[in-house]
Parts: C-alpha cells; sequence; structure tokens
C-alpha cells in the first residue's frame, strides 16, 4: 500500500504548505541574497530601485559593494570571530553537561523517565526572554551566584558576570541546552542494552566500555545535538545584548545594528550572506565527503 | 555499580537544578515585597496588583495572546496538511522540497528568519501598494511560518507510529481520500493537534527576534513589551511578568505532552513499529 491515490485532496495537502513556505521562506532568502548585491539608498526603503531609467538606457542596479566591504572590514570579521568562538563553547559546554544528563534520564527506571523527559523539555518550550532575564538577575556583583563564590571562598570580591563574555556563556549554555539534550536523549534511548551488557560481561571496566561501546554508537546524535546547537547560536542576539557588554559585538548583534541603527539593509542582507555560507561550507562539504566515502 | 548510580543521580540532580533554579528564582521574587529584586520582605501580590493598573502591559497582552491564537491555529492547519503529505500522501514531485523548506527555520538563525519575512514584506507593499510592511498581519504570517515544522513533525510522528489500516478500510468502502482525511485520519490525530497547536502558541507567545522586525510601532507584543523593559535592568514588576509568562507557557507544554501521552495510551491502537517505551 503506497497511500491514497494522488487525487486532488491529497494534492491539495502536499501543495498548500509547500506553497507556504515557498512563500515565506524560499522566496524571502531569495530577496535576502538580493539584496546582498543592492545598493544603499536615501529613501525608503532605503535601496536603489532595482531598475532605474538614466539617459535614456535601461540600467540594472547590482553591485558587489556591500559584500566587498563586508568581507574586507575587519570589524566584521572580529563580530564574527567572537560569534564563531562563543557559539564553539556553548556547543561543547551543551554536549559535556547534556550528555551526562542525558545519558543518565536514558538509564533512569523505565516509570520514571517520562517525569524526567517532561523536565527537561519544559524549559526548552519556556519563555527563552524570561529564563536569559532571570540569569540577569542571578548574575548581578550582589545576585546569588556571586555570594555563592564568596561563601564557598572562590572568590574574594564579585565577580563581575553580568554585561561580560563569560555571562553570555553561561546563559548561552542555560538556553542552548535543552536544544542538545532532546536528540541525544532520543538516541542514547534506543542504544541497546545488550551490547552495554555484553561488553560488562567480556569484562570491560565501565569508562572502557562507555568510551568504545556507548560513545561510538551515540555519536550520531550528539553531532545532530550540537548542530541544532551551534547553528541558532550563531546568530543569537539577544543574550549577548541583555547580557554582554558593548566591547565584544557578536555577528548577530552586528547585523541588527546595520540593519535597525544605520538602517544599511544591504550591508545587513551581506553579513546574513556571508555568515550562512561561512556556516554552511563546512557542513556541505563534510555532507559531500561522507558520500563520496560511501560510494568509494 | 554503585558508582555509576552515583554519577547519574549527580547528573540528574545536577543537570536539573541548572535548568529550574533560574525560573524557581524569578517566580519567588516576584512575591516579595521588597521593590529591589533578591531581597525577600515578606509575601505580597503588589507587582501583580501593579500589573493590572499598567495599561502597556494589558494592551502588549492581549495583543500576544490574539497574535498567537491566529497564529497557532493557521500553523496547525498548514502544519497538519505537511505532516500528512509527508507521512500519507502520494510520492509525487513537491515532497523533497516540502522536507526541505520544513527543515530551513531549525537550521538557520532566527534573526535571518525575521530579516528575510521583513523584505518580502516591503517587497509586498510596493508591489501592491498596500501598507503591510508591518504590523499584526505579518506577525501573523511570520509565527505560523514558524510554527508550521513544529506541527508538521508531531502530526507526521504521529501518522507514522499509527496504523493504516483504518484509512484503507474507509478507502475500500468506497470514501474517497478527503473524506477519509475528514473522518478518520483527523480524528486519530486530535491528540497531536492539540499538542502541535500548544507548541506553536509558545512559540508565538515567546516569540522576539522574527516580531522585533515585523511588529513596528503599533504592533507592541508582550516579549517585545518585556524586552525592552529588561534591557534598562531588573525590576520586581517583570519578575510578576515573567513569572506570568513562564507559568502560560509551562501549562500550556505540560498539558500538551500529557494529552499527546494519555491520548495516545486510550485512544489509539499499538503502533507497528513503535520503538522501546
Amino acid at each position: 500500500m503506497i497511500g491514497p491515490r494522488p487525487g486532488r485532496g491529497t494534492r491539495l495537502a502536499l501543495w498548500l504548505p509547500l506553497g507556504w513556505l515557498v512563500a515565506t521562506i524560499a522566496v524571502p532568502t531569495g530577496l535576502v541574497l538580493l539584496l546582498a548585491f543592492r545598493r544603499l539608498a536615501d529613501r525608503i526603503p532605503p535601496v536603489e530601485p532595482l531598475w532605474s531609467q538614466a539617459a535614456g538606457h535601461g540600467r540594472l542596479n547590482l553591485s558587489l559593494e556591500s559584500i566587498v566591504a563586508v568581507a574586507t572590514d575587519p570589524l566584521y570579521a572580529a563580530a564574527f570571530g567572537h560569534a564563531l568562538a562563543n557559539a564553539l563553547a556553548t556547543t561543547l559546554l551543551c554536549v559535556l553537561i547534556g550528555y551526562p544528563l542525558a545519558y543518565a534520564i536514558a538509564l533512569a527506571p523505565a516509570r520514571r523517565r517520562p517525569f524526567y523527559l517532561l523536565l527537561a523539555v519544559v524549559p526548552f518550550w519556556t519563555s527563552f526572554l524570561m529564563r536569559t532575564y532571570a540569569w540577569m538577575g542571578l548574575l548581578r556583583d550582589s545576585g546569588p551566584v556571586n555570594s555563592l563564590l564568596l561563601a564557598l571562598h572562590l572568590a574574594d570580591r564579585p565577580v563581575h558576570l553580568l554585561y561580560s563574555p563569560a555571562g553570555v556563556l553561561i546563559v548561552m549554555v542555560y538556553s542552548y541546552l535543552p536544544f542538545f539534550l532532546l536528540p541525544m536523549y532520543a538516541v542514547l534511548e534506543r542504544l541497546p542494552r545488550e551490547v552495554l551488557e555484553a561488553a560488562a560481561d567480556l569484562g570491560a571496566r565501565p569508562f572502557y566500555a562507555f568510551r568504545t561501546v556507548t560513545l561510538p554508537l551515540s555519536l550520531r546524535g550528539l553531532l545532530a545535538g550540537a548542530v541544532l546547537v551551534f547553528i541558532p547560536a550563531m546568530g543569537e542576539y539577544i543574550i549577548p545584548d541583555l547580557v554582554g557588554n558593548t566591547q565584544t559585538i557578536l555577528i548577530g548583534g552586528v547585523l541588527w545594528n546595520e540593519f535597525f541603527q544605520n538602517r544599511d539593509w544591504p550591508t545587513a542582507a551581506a553579513i546574513a550572506l556571508l555568515t550562512t555560507l561561512t556556516i554552511a561550507l563546512p557542513f556541505a562539504a563534510g555532507a559531500l565527503l561522507r558520500r563520496r566515502l560511501r560510494a568509494a | 555499580m554503585a558508582a555509576g548510580a552515583r554519577w547519574r543521580s549527580f547528573s540528574l540532580a545536577g543537570g536539573f537544578a541548572f535548568l529550574y533554579v533560574p525560573i524557581l528564582w524569578i517566580i519567588v521574587y516576584s512575591f516579595s515585597a521588597a521593590t529591589v529584586v533578591g531581597v525577600w520582605k515578606g509575601f505580597s501580590w503588589r507587582w501583580y496588583a501593579g500589573l493590572l493598573d499598567n495599561e502597556d502591559f494589558r494592551l502588549a497582552a492581549e495583543r500576544s495572546l490574539l497574535l498567537a491564537v491566529v497564529a497557532a491555529t493557521l500553523a496547525t492547519a498548514l502544519g497538519t496538511l505537511a505532516g500528512y503529505a509527508l507521512a500519507r500522501g502520494p510520492r509525487v514531485v513537491g515532497r523533497r522540497p516540502l522536507a526541505v523548506l520544513l527543515g530551513v527555520p531549525l537550521f538557520v538563525p532566527e534573526i535571518l528568519v525575521g530579516f528575510s519575512l521583513l523584505l518580502l514584506f516591503v517587497a509586498l507593499e510596493s508591489v501592491l501598494g498596500v501598507p503591510v510592511g508591518k504590523g499584526l498581519v505579518p506577525l501573523v504570517a511570520a509565527h505560523a511560518t514558524l510554527g508550521l515544522p513544529v506541527v508538521a513533525s508531531v502530526v507526521y510522528a504521529r501518522l507514522a507510529g499509527t496504523d493504516r489500516h483504518y484509512e484503507e478500510a474507509a478507502l475500500d468502502l468506497g470514501a474517497r481520500p478527503p473524506r477519509v482525511f475528514l473522518t478518520v485520519t483527523l480524528p486519530l490525530l486530535r491528540p497531536a493537534l492539540a499538542s502541535g497547536w500548544m507548541l506553536a502558541f509558545t512559540l508565538s507567545f515567546d516569540d522576539v527576534v522574527t516580531s522585533s522586525f515585523l511588529a513596528g510601532p503599533s504592533a507592541t507584543t508582550l516579549p517585545l513589551f518585556v524586552y525592552s523593559s529588561i534591557r534598562i535592568g531588573v525590576t520586581p514588576e517583570i519578575n510578576a511578568v515573567g513569572t506570568l509568562i513562564v507559568v502560560t507557557v509551562a501549562a500550556c507544554v505540560v498539558i500538551a505532552m500529557l494529552r499527546g501521552r494519555l491520548a495516545a495510551q486510550a485512544r489509539l491502537p499499538p503502533a507497528r513499529d513503535a520503538g522501546p517505551q
């Protein structure tokens, strides 16, 4: 059975959402791409018209100005570098914290697992903004985190966490942890227990068994979760804006400022384009390489 | 084995404490009478009472609720069709593009989604000559787009785990596919629709980034109101707003999950290839 015969109704079920997504995702992506090649102008919207008539000639107004400017200005490269470092550190910490938690949930007794899973999912959907806000209170110089550090003698005077890159990293990890947790759990939960038992029966110490059996078997989930953290983290704007300082501005913040403050739409589009390409290229290359290796 | 049990308890306790302490902190201090956040001066409702008198808050909250309801409904309608087309539809041209486009909002930073959608509405404005660039209409369209893939994946997962025999029986008895969809598939999907709708609702009700691009000055949503307030600093009043938002959203999520689970146990036949659990 392949499914209902392709009638008008089932075709509609496909084409209605497809049409919607083409209009709201594919077309706008094309518009960003096009905008990156247009010139800034003093009008609303602040770009030159695509087509203009001058001295009897029609002229297509496209240029590489914005793209070249973004690609060569060290300011943008620095912001990109900060964002990359921040996103990589966030991803790494999410893996280090999320893996043991996901594994512990997966190994919990079956009747308690749905409850733990619910506990893991609720923050995922709970107001992102409010969770960032909570940390603004916790990280203040006089806040609970600093009180704890002082009480444990880990610091002898309050550490400036709020409005610092360290604070941004803490809140990033906190906000993105569920993105890692869920795919990681989904994979770990399905690991065949017999394999682990076999490793134990054959005399493998728990850590050795983990390193040689569990970890390789769950690597796919780990990578999927890491990608789900890394990509949105690269574009993050709200957390650095609320918790970070004004010196370390990330690429998302630069895009935001170009768009909202400088009203330089072509530059914002060029940043979007180059950032997406730089993130996407390694993934595309990886996928291609894997296909080649499999074919060989 | 004791060592194994110990690290597991430690991971669970530490991980969940990390996830929940900040949320509990907001809730607890929203009930403190003190004007400074983080100081406990006895229980008080004063910050909640203050909110009732705050016109900006009330308007933003009403607008966000309306927006989230409409956007979630639209997302559910389109997402259900998409999930159905992928799980049950014939293998025709357009399936793969649909699957790819559904994945985009997951894999692209949200700032790009908001930015590109604004460009769409600006372009529409200049093509149609109608001022639709900013406001509630673009917000509904944008939030529906954010919710669509979530609903589609919930519906797809439900259909993939449900036997096709019911639909096949209806087809064999001569019902045409649209009728089968309405009278057999949709009722089977009810729990998935409920949880998909609620998840789309929370996505919309919580959205800052996309809304910043599309709201304009006339359609400040609750998250935008909160965002502009907390850029100035931490206040007990925002703790109260936060508690209300967190409780609303968490309730939606818990209900969505429990409904999905209970309904699945009560009504649906065992799935053919359900994994462990």
